[in-house]
């Protein structure tokens, strides 16, 4: 029973036993039941040892030596780059740019293209579900080039409105917007959103660091002129992201962080720039963590994304049917509710149990996951919610995982002897 | 930390003690705590002698700090306000009578930070009387 929902991606291979850590068991010698990958999933044997290898064998700075090791390493970087590039379906590598993460991939954007583009009166249009990475950012840049933020509404169960977005597009130079949303787990349409954006003049920009890590994501397909994720949250390590961009784009962008390596040549009065991707990668890259990043992928590609989105499908339909009992008891499950428009995450408040409380019970059976405002906010408020209790999924996670979870609730119920 | 949900801690989460609000407070201090977004504000009432006479709090959040203010005002009713700012962590702890863990500190002592700011408003409100 426990492996019958990972066989649907792997056969008779156990998908558990290529991650370490859910072998461990907690002080209580519990079972570790991982339900928290929304925040940051786990990282299979593959990944932590590309990590260990790159150090313990070819450990050397990228792009200027030229002896073996160097190369080695200025491959397996660049070859994580590419890798990456195939993932999204970029046209190019050279789209691709390593950050930090998510939040500074969007912040490169903000700094470098808004910097550029943006001017008092223009607009800024995101929507009222975003995570605080991307709208702080953008409140950010609005009060630095005078250019007026603007919401695209969600109604009281959080669902995207788009029936006002072409009289929000108007004066609007850039859409930033979620692919899907971290607090509901809902899949929002972002090839319609772009689509209408283009045909008002602004571009767009794609905060994918929850929708990369469970479906197939074609850059070009959705026509993104921005898209970014956080490599940790898809069995990468932490400490390196992605900005995609369009060339036409990025080419004339200024650089953001400024340096070594992003330069072409440097007096002392000016420098010139390098090419991209490496214009906007000042410094010494996080070289380890990248090539790790491309063992992530072979990873998750070896299953097909088309295979995880269907696992991650077929357990959210089994934890709404179990999760169904204890609704006549007071669970409220917000989002929406359908494992075809949602990606692995199940946002829920039970009767008046807090969520931090919910989240400690929980915690004593190994259970892991999030109680709170999920770094959204604005979007907690306008639900008029002060914090869910949020479980979300990944390819490692089985029935088995969904049934820990109902027990947990069940003994939550117990405890705040709800009837 | 399941231990912790004893039937005194859920009476007082489900009925606190001196929750609401005061119709003319002499001093007023609010805070939320940033990992959960829970809000709490407490407000008192100061005597000519400087004690504290009556007290409310009111906000939202877990059985943990929502508990854990409840008591806490019990105990903090009739003290001076020099004796309420000298309030360690043991007054919350020995009131709640268990082990909270550490991931849940922040919570038990919500109440408590509030209590001292409310506390500190009213020495400040007296000194500039």
């Amino acid at each position: 029973m426990s492996n019958a929902a990972s066989a649907l991606i792997a056969g008779e291979h156990d998908v558990r036993a290529d991650f370490p850590i859910l072998g461990e068991r907690t002080s209580r010698g519990k079972r570790l039941v991982y339900l928290d990958s929304a925040a940051t999933s786990q990282k299979p044997t593959v990944v932590i040892d590309a990590i260990d290898r790159y150090y313990r064998e070819y450990n050397a700075n990228i792009h200027r030596g030229v002896y073996e090791i160097a190369a080695r390493a200025t491959d397996a970087f660049e070859g994580a780059r590419a890798k990456v590039a195939g993932f999204l379906n970029a046209a190019e590598s050279a789209e691709i740019i390593w950050t930090r993460n998510a939040t500074e991939a969007i912040n490169l954007v903000a700094w470098s293209w808004g910097g550029a583009n943006l001017h008092g009166g223009d607009v800024i249009l995101v929507s009222e579900l975003e995570h605080h990475s991307n709208l702080v950012p953008w409140q950010l840049l609005a009060e630095r080039s005078g250019a007026r933020l603007r919401f695209i509404p969600v109604d009281d169960r959080g669902e995207l409105q788009l029936d006002t977005l072409d009289e929000l597009l108007e004066g609007c130079k850039l859409v930033a917007i979620a692919h899907v949303s971290n607090t509901l787990g809902t899949i929002l349409p972002i090839a319609e959103v772009v689509a209408r954006a283009h045909a008002a003049g602004a571009i767009v920009l794609v905060d994918g660091a929850q929708a990369a890590p469970h479906m197939t994501v074609d850059v070009r397909a959705l026509d993104a002129d921005f898209y970014v994720l956080s490599a940790h949250k898809m069995l990468g390590p932490t400490g390196i992201g992605v900005l995609y961009g369009k060339r036409a784009l990025l080419d004339a962008m200024p650089p953001f962080l400024s340096g070594g390596d992003m330069i072409r040549s440097v007096s002392y009065e000016r420098s010139t720039f390098n090419e991209l991707p490496w214009k906007f990668e000042a410094g010494t890259s996080n070289i380890a963590d990248a090539i790790a990043f491309g063992s992530a992928i072979d990873y998750l590609e070896s299953y097909g994304m088309e295979n995880i989105r269907a696992h991650e499908r077929h357990l959210l339909a089994y934890a709404f049917e179990r999760l169904a009992a204890l609704e006549e008891r007071g669970l409220a499950i917000y989002g929406p509710h359908d494992p075809e428009r949602s990606s692995g995450v199940i946002s829920m408040n039970f009767a008046d149990i807090h969520a931090h409380d919910l989240a400690s019970i929980l915690d004593t059976e190994g259970i892991c996951i999030r109680a709170g405002h999920h770094c959204t906010m604005p979007l907690m408020g306008r639900l008029d919610l002060a914090a869910t209790a949020r479980a979300s999924f990944y390819l490692y996670n089985d029935r088995s995982d969904v049934d820990a979870l109902v027990a947990g609730l069940e003994k939550a119920a117990a405890i705040f002897r709800l009837s | 930390m399941d231990d912790f949900y004893r039937d005194f801690i859920l009476d007082h989460y489900r009925n606190p003690r001196n929750f609401g609000h005061l119709p003319e407070p002499d001093a007023v201090a609010e805070d939320r705590n940033p990992l959960c977004g829970d809000e709490m504000r407490v407000e008192i009432a100061v005597d000519e002698s400087g004690n504290v006479s009556d007290l409310r709090f009111s906000g939202k959040g877990c059985a943990i700090s929502q508990a854990s203010a409840s008591m806490l005002l019990e105990h903090a009713k009739g003290k001076s306000l020099e004796n309420i700012l000298a309030l360690g962590k043991e007054s919350v702890l020995e009131n709640v009578g268990i082990d909270i863990s550490p991931t849940r500190m922040k919570c038990a002592m919500l109440g408590l930070s509030v209590l001292k700011s409310a506390a500190l408003a009213g020495l400040a409100k007296a000194e500039s009387e």
